[in-house]
């Protein structure tokens, strides 16, 4: 076990410079850059601006520099766009935000998911079982920037209910609309996994044996079945994160949150180099480091696997 | 996964989980069986079959088509996505003939120069020019709807093929060659999985964003194949490597075929199962994604629109014409619920101990 988290950590370290390089090539190889937009700037003005952030130099010593200045300190330099402003800071400023929605979702997603899958693997192929896919099929079908308007349509512009917009901190209403948007996905995703687990489990002999002791429905499924059963679910975490990262950049563009998706899609219209190479590193290492944490997960509630 | 199941040449003797076998047949003297000429039977087969021993005409592909039928969801799917292939593809020019719209239309007359509800003239009385209403300019949204079908159809069917091309030929060369290649090139795979790779695309078209839309379109394709491949891969490989060791392989290497000829011409086209389910599953993602794209401001640029593209318009304005955000919405998300709905029933006919999702 031991051996395999070493092995993993070796190579999770090279594919984050993979990514780096990867995203600083991009970025370099593309014509025009961040000073290229609609004012012009006069040459002499521009030349000062470059020496500063050190753009005059040759493309390996940035690429140095950049590197190095990771490395050494886990520092990605300050943004362009908001002058004086550290990457570093204005990561830390808004990953609570897209963090608290993500995993809110995520565990909306786990209760109501499992559950609707269960209910429809304890009678396979009943109105109750064709009813919840059909929901899930139609959860995995609508896209969350159409699903999150028609939200704030009922709840907030005809309901009144609750807020269409806004951060408010964490314990606030404000919070409800953004997790039940980008929930929707997920519930559908793992609904449909739990299915077809626990479908295949309830088939096997230890269901048949805990069922001829005598245990009650309520026992067999929540002590053996789901164990079982939900494998795929928690094999499904990894994919699940980076797709999370993808919902809450349309969820935070929706409802105006300003959180890391924010952030990216700013520095990608505005060509801020630091910040789009901090942010596309600092989900890369979360994701990496979470796939890791899933395999384990799963190593360690699966006997059979072993590494 | 069954390992010998493209060849099939009797599946009966493993009657497949959720499946009733077929009745036997019941041929009676003098029927004539139809079977295709160069499968002609012979005296004794047609003997043989009248007896019940065999079934004449049962392959793989037959055997499938009528599983499928039997799922009635699946052909709810496929039914409907056929419907929005030709109201996309034809949609247009009828809609110009019978109302004189088309998707740039913009009315002269200031009375149309507005959101129009669906089913109204401009003084608000009934009529069945805009069956959608219009948008904020007067543009008929119906035609609008339809040509972004166009759009979001083409995206989607392409990249598509764009990531089969690569996966396929990615996951056979790893299985066929096997050992220390194939290792090297699934690690790869492996890590390319873990990458956020929605961003690495944003950055990609954000600082690529090309000058025309035609050219902005192109660039979806690629950039959208390129990242859907992965899955492909795996699945293609996985078939492979149970292939690579049968028969027909070691017959084809025994008469000297060379290794990429054995790759594509012998074992890809044993494959295709798994490959048309996967890829009739890849096709509502890639759409998706687009959508997601273009709802960012990176996707289809106009000219050109998208149901994507579309929507997100519409959202600008949901509180007031709700309308312009419904209709493209709903559009989009039946055709992804249909191609699902036909994708899960093309795997449950296709691949019966394959569908375990």
């Amino acid at each position: 076990m031991l051996r395999f988290i070493i092995r993993r950590l070796l190579i999770t370290i090279p594919t984050i410079f993979v990514v780096i390089t990867i995203t600083w090539g991009l970025i370099r190889l593309a014509p025009g850059n961040f000073y290229s937009g609609e004012k012009t700037i006069p040459p002499a003005i521009e030349k000062n601006i470059r020496e500063k952030y050190g753009l005059d130099k040759p493309w390996y010593q940035q690429y140095g520099r950049t590197i190095w200045n990771i490395v050494r300190h886990l520092d990605f330099g300050t943004s362009l766009k908001y002058e004086g402003q550290s990457v570093n800071s204005i990561i830390a400023r808004s990953l609570p935000v897209s963090a608290t929605v993500g995993i809110l979702a995520y565990l909306l997603a786990l209760i109501v998911g499992i559950v609707a899958g269960s209910i429809a693997a304890l009678k396979p192929n009943s109105k109750r079982d064709y009813a919840s896919m059909a929901l899930a099929m139609l959860g995995i079908s609508i896209p969350n920037f159409v699903l999150g308007p028609i939200l704030v349509l009922i709840f907030s512009l005809t309901l009144y209910w609750l807020p269409p917009s806004r951060w408010n901190g964490f314990p606030s209403r404000n919070v409800i609309l953004p997790v039940l948007t980008l929930s929707g996905l997920y519930m559908a995703y793992i609904a449909r996994l739990t299915r077809a687990g626990m479908l295949e489990v309830l088939r096997s002999d230890y269901i048949r044996t805990a069922r001829a002791k005598g245990l009650t429905e309520m026992q067999v499924v929540i002590r053996h079945a789901l164990r079982g059963g939900l494998m795929p679910v928690v094999s499904y975490t990894g994919p699940a994160l980076a797709f999370l990262v993808t919902g809450t950049v349309v969820v935070e563009r929706i409802f105006v949150l300003p959180g890391l998706g924010s952030y990216f899609i700013q520095a990608s219209l505005n060509r801020d180099e630091p910040l789009i190479l901090g942010i596309v590193a600092f989900v890369a290492i979360t994701l990496l480091l979470m796939n890791l944490l899933v395999d384990i997960a799963y190593a360690y509630l699966d006997p059979r696997i072993r590494y | 996964m069954n390992d010998d199941r493209p060849t099939i040449p009797d599946d009966r003797s493993q009657p497949e989980p959720g499946l009733t076998p077929d009745p036997a047949p019941s041929y009676r003297e003098g029927d004539l069986i139809h079977t295709a000429p160069e499968f002609a039977l012979a005296d004794a087969d047609v003997l043989a079959a009248q007896r019940g021993d065999i079934i004449a005409g049962t392959s793989l592909w037959r055997d499938a088509w009528r599983r499928l039928l039997k799922n009635r969801l699946a052909v709810f799917g496929m039914i409907v996505v056929a419907i929005i292939i030709v109201a996309s593809l034809l949609g247009p020019f009828v809609i110009k003939k019978l109302t004189g719209m088309t998707p740039d239309f913009i009315p002269s007359s200031s009375a149309g120069l507005r959101s129009i509800p669906p089913f109204r003239a401009p003084d608000g009385s009934f009529s069945w020019t805009h069956p959608m209403g219009t948008d904020n300019q007067g543009r008929d949204l119906l035609a609008r709807v339809l040509q972004g079908g166009q759009i979001s159809l083409m995206v989607g069917i392409i990249a598509t093929l764009v990531s089969l091309l690569i996966g396929v030929s990615y996951g056979a060369t790893a299985g066929y060659l096997g050992g220390r290649i194939d290792n090297l090139m699934m690690r790869a795979v492996d890590v390319l999985y873990s990458l956020p790779y929605i961003i690495i695309v944003i950055v990609l078209l954000s600082v690529f964003r090309s000058q025309t839309a035609r050219g902005q379109v192109i660039l979806l394709f690629v950039a959208l194949g390129s990242v859907s491949w992965l899955t492909m891969a795996r699945i293609v490989r996985g078939q492979v490597l149970s292939l690579k060791n049968q028969e027909f392989v070691l017959a084809a290497r025994a008469t000297g075929v060379s290794t990429p000829r054995i790759i594509f011409r012998h074992i890809v086209p044993n494959t295709l199962g798994p490959v048309i389910v996967y890829a009739t599953l890849t096709i509502p993602t890639v759409m998706l994604t687009e959508a997601f794209l273009s709802f960012l401001g990176f996707g289809v640029t106009p000219p050109l629109a998208s149901w994507g593209t579309l929507a997100t318009d519409g959202i600008q304005n949901i509180g007031i014409f709700p309308w312009q955000m419904v209709f493209p919405g709903v559009t989009m998300a039946l055709t992804l619920f249909s191609l699902n709905f036909l994708g899960d029933g093309l795997r449950d006919a296709l691949d019966p101990q394959g569908s375990r999702q």
